[in-house]
């Protein structure tokens, strides 16, 4: 049982990372659109329509 | 009508017009010339698979503007209101895209820009209609960019309010991070508090109380000082202005909560409440930042509408006109107005003549003649021909500024609401502060080492969670499914007032009607002329002008080709047609003699030719689908309802007659609407506004309750409660349905969350309840309560829907 006086902290710790990388998705604008990113992947890109000059358009 | 609808907006294709497209390998119909353009425009983009993306019909496109109108996005000190610098010399332009309708939209617009030389990255926001174009200044300039996006069918217009929109994406991304901390910290607290209620007793894990307490202080700081914090500012802020609302009973239980469950940490004594801290904080950020997105979605979606103002404007300089921003405009200046132009300022009419449509100032649909010394006002749009006006009046000493005044006046004078839960929270704080104060004396004289503890569990089960979510929740949760039935709804007492309103106020222009004037009837008064041939022949002959009338003849456009076309201002126009001379316009001018229309409503226009009169054409506005049912509907629900109007033509009785109100009255100025609704509300009515045009902001803002249409101008949404946004009128008694509901489903939480505390109150003076179970009744009551609640969003509203088709289907032109 004195594990917990170790593992208790690192969880803390883990807890603090998760929030990080929350904040770090959050401020990113990862969020700000919930409706158009998750359906971006069923639009295929017609490559055989697009010319190569198109496909570099975005970087 | 048996063929299939538009291709591209869904709507029903009228017969006659042949306007077709290849589309993914099929011959498809379109509507309009419009429709043919972008849809074409798409197709050899290569795109066409945005049609099989796309989830919805799109917007129905006005035909294409000349490059040249956007010319003036390019002057540098318009620029500066949109364009900013980028890395590497480049220049990013944030736009706000009318049209877009779903995550298709948001490909297509990125593929099609995306292969335009000179740009660099192009990001698309569908839920605020936000595009960010980066480009390279040397190459490509920002009114290509505007074409570009109007030939695939968009509405382009510069984010000009990008700091409103910059301080709303901070709120709402710092909202996002407080719910955060607060729903990790409540899960990790939850976890070590299960520990201690299992644990705390028993000798084996009794030494890890103090450690568990240590751990839990350490996760639920963060969780008071970070999350909870917004409750603690507005607190302050209600205090200040001596207002007991409901985050004052909150800031005061989380603080106390926190502040006695820190000292038992500390001295180890007592009893800790991180846990019902954390999950209360949680909960009730989870409320807010959803009645807070619904309420945003709705300030930016009301950005997406035309300008009131053009940006700039054509002024003389000697001979030569030179494009100049509006701002620059002062008195004495004379400017050009071209057919379509919006006035931007208020002036006199040196030269020319033309119809202008004033209906946004005044409500009146028919345009008004001017001619040299006429007045024209800003806001109006020029109809038919070019003018030549003097200025006399810009900025802030125009008509249209002194609406804008008028609207803040009668903001002021708005019957005030009171919300319930506030009433509710004066005074349930000074209950409970008396509660807690009544057990701490009791305990005093019973065990004073208890009082303490005592008084603190009397905050903390009484805790106002159920109580502050039973309103909002409800709210957001009814916001929710109104803005899915197509009522956005901005103002956060509309469903708070709505219940209780028993008017309803129509306003004629554009929200009875489509806003578009159609063929009604066609008379023919010449064997050998079917209305095809009627329609086909006027239609070439009106279109090259942009007077409003000829968008009734839209769909049949490019049949027939007409030439040497002729306006005459406010009489008609005539031309070639195939070699023949036609003339169209009023009675008098077409046939040269003067002759009497048919009885029967709309506007009568006459064709002829040298011979004689061929077919009198009717053209009207027609109701939408939805306005007879949807009066209908008000009616059973017991609402009187009225039509008002600053029409001045019998049209106000024609349609008033067909949407089944009894109740209207025409040619009424905007200062006459206020005066009449701020009667009604003197008799003791609730009114219910909904309009559209400029000339009825005041009286949208003075209403108990507002509703603009989403095609109304900018002003008149930004001073509405709620939009109505696919133009379907039944929504409105849907919407009072649901908000009755909704008020409901308040009363029922309410009651709920007294009753819980009402009980929970005496078993807490007598000191029998331990924290664990403090926590288990909070969170079981606040569940209780956002369940309820979320009957809302699945509420099935009871519609008569089968009399009507979808928003998108109704019956076409030529039915």
């Amino acid at each position: 049982m004195g594990s917990l006086y170790f593992l208790i902290p690192i969880a803390v710790v883990f807890v603090a990372l998760a929030l990080k990388l929350f904040f770090w998705a959050v401020n990113n604008g990862q969020y700000d659109d919930l409706d158009t990113e998750g359906r971006r992947i069923l639009f295929e890109d017609d490559a055989r329509d697009q010319p190569a000059a198109g496909a570099d358009g975005e970087k | 009508m048996t063929s299939p609808p538009c291709y591209h907006c869904g709507l029903p294709v009228p017969a006659g017009s042949n306007f077709s497209l290849v589309i993914e390998g099929q011959a498809r119909d379109l509507c309009c010339p419009g429709c043919e353009a972008v849809a074409s425009a798409i197709v050899a983009g290569g795109l066409d698979g945005f049609y099989r993306y796309r989830e919805g019909a799109s917007e129905r496109p006005e035909p294409a503007q000349s490059l040249e109108r956007w010319a003036a996005y390019d002057l540098s000190e318009v620029q500066q209101q949109y364009v900013h610098d980028w890395d590497g010399g480049h220049k990013m332009a944030a736009l706000l895209v009318g049209g877009i309708t779903c995550a298709a939209c948001v490909w297509l617009i990125e593929k099609h820009l995306a292969h335009l030389a000179g740009i660099e990255k192009v990001s698309v926001n569908a839920s605020t209609s936000r595009a960010q174009i980066v480009f390279d200044p040397a190459q490509f300039k920002p009114s290509q960019l505007f074409a570009a996006l109007e030939r695939i069918g968009y509405r382009p217009a510069p984010a000009t309010a990008a700091n409103r929109e910059s301080v709303i994406q901070a709120e709402h991304r710092g909202a996002l991070r407080r719910l955060g901390v607060a729903g990790l910290g409540t899960m990790q607290v939850m976890m070590f508090a299960i520990a201690l209620y299992f644990g705390a007793g028993t000798g084996d894990a009794g030494e890890f109380e103090g450690f568990f307490r240590w751990v839990s202080l350490l996760v639920a700081t963060p969780v008071v000082f970070y999350a909870a914090q917004p409750f603690f500012s507005a607190a302050l802020r209600g205090l200040r202005a001596r207002h007991l609302g409901m985050d004052v009973p909150v800031s005061l239980a989380i603080g106390l909560a926190y502040g006695a469950s820190f000292y038992a940490t500390v001295s180890g004594t007592g009893e800790v409440y991180f846990e019902s801290i954390s999950m209360f904080t949680f909960f009730l950020l989870l409320g807010r930042t959803v009645e807070m997105r619904a309420r945003h979605s709705a300030g930016l979606a009301r950005g997406g509408l035309a300008q009131l103002l053009p940006i700039t404007v054509a002024r003389y300089d000697g001979d030569e006109t030179v494009a100049v921003s509006i701002a620059a405009l002062a008195e004495g200046d004379r400017i050009l107005l071209r057919p379509g132009d919006t006035v931007p300022a208020d002036g006199e009419v040196v030269e020319g003549e033309s119809g202008v449509d004033e209906s946004l100032l005044s409500g009146e649909s028919a345009l008004q003649r001017k001619f040299a010394g006429s007045p024209v006002y800003a806001g109006s749009v020029n109809g038919d021909s070019s003018l030549i006006v003097r200025v006399t009046a810009a900025g802030k000493f125009t008509r249209l500024s002194a609406i804008e005044r008028l609207v803040e006046r009668a903001q002021l004078e708005k019957p005030s609401q009171v919300a319930l839960a506030d009433r509710v929270a004066g005074v349930f704080v000074g209950a409970v502060l008396l509660a807690a104060l009544g057990a701490f004396a009791l305990w005093w004289q019973l065990d004073p080492s208890r009082a303490f503890w005592v008084a603190l569990s009397v905050l903390v089960v009484t805790c106002p969670c159920a109580l502050s979510l039973a309103t909002p929740a409800a709210l957001a949760s009814a916001t929710l499914r109104l803005q899915q039935l197509g009522l956005l709804v901005a103002g956060g007492n509309l469903l708070q007032t709505l219940p209780r309103i028993n008017r309803v106020v129509f306003d004629k222009t554009g929200t009875l009607t489509r806003g578009e004037p159609r063929i009604l009837q066609i008379v023919l008064l010449r064997t050998g002329w079917d209305e095809q041939r009627v329609k086909e022949v006027a239609a070439a002959l009106e279109s090259q002008t942009r007077h409003p009338l000829a968008r009734a003849f839209r769909a049949w456009r490019g049949n027939r080709l007409a030439s040497q076309v002729k306006v005459h201002t406010g009489r008609g126009l005539e031309g070639l047609v195939e070699g023949a001379a036609y003339r169209l316009g009023s009675g008098g001018f077409a046939a040269r003699v003067a002759v009497v229309p048919p009885a029967g409503g709309g506007q009568w226009i006459l064709l002829a030719d040298n011979s004689g009169p061929i077919a009198w054409i009717a053209l009207g506005d027609k109701l939408r689908a939805s306005a007879r049912e949807a009066v209908q509907q008000l009616h059973r629900l017991g609402l009187s309802v009225e039509l008002l109007s600053g029409d001045q033509s019998g049209e106000v009785q024609r349609l008033a007659a067909q949407a089944g109100i009894a109740n209207f009255r025409a040619g009424a100025s905007p200062e006459d609407k206020l005066s009449h609704m701020q009667r009604l509300q003197r008799e003791g009515e609730r009114v219910l506004m909904v309009g559209d045009g400029l000339n009825d902001v005041p009286v949208l803002s003075g209403a108990d309750a507002s509703v603009a249409m989403m095609s109304a101008a900018d002003l008149a949404q930004s001073r509405a409660d709620a939009i109505l946004l696919q133009g379907n009128l039944q929504v409105l008694p849907q919407s009072i349905a649901l908000a009755h509901q909704c008020r409901r489903i308040v009363r029922q939480n309410l009651a709920w969350a007294l009753g819980y505390n009402a009980l929970a109150l005496p078993l807490a003076v007598s000191g029998l309840v331990p924290p664990w179970a403090a926590a288990i009744g909070m969170s079981a009551s606040s569940l209780v309560v956002v369940l309820n609640a979320l009957r809302l969003s699945r509420a099935r509203v009871p519609v008569m829907n089968a009399l009507s088709p979808l928003p998108g289907l109704e019956p076409g032109l030529a039915d």
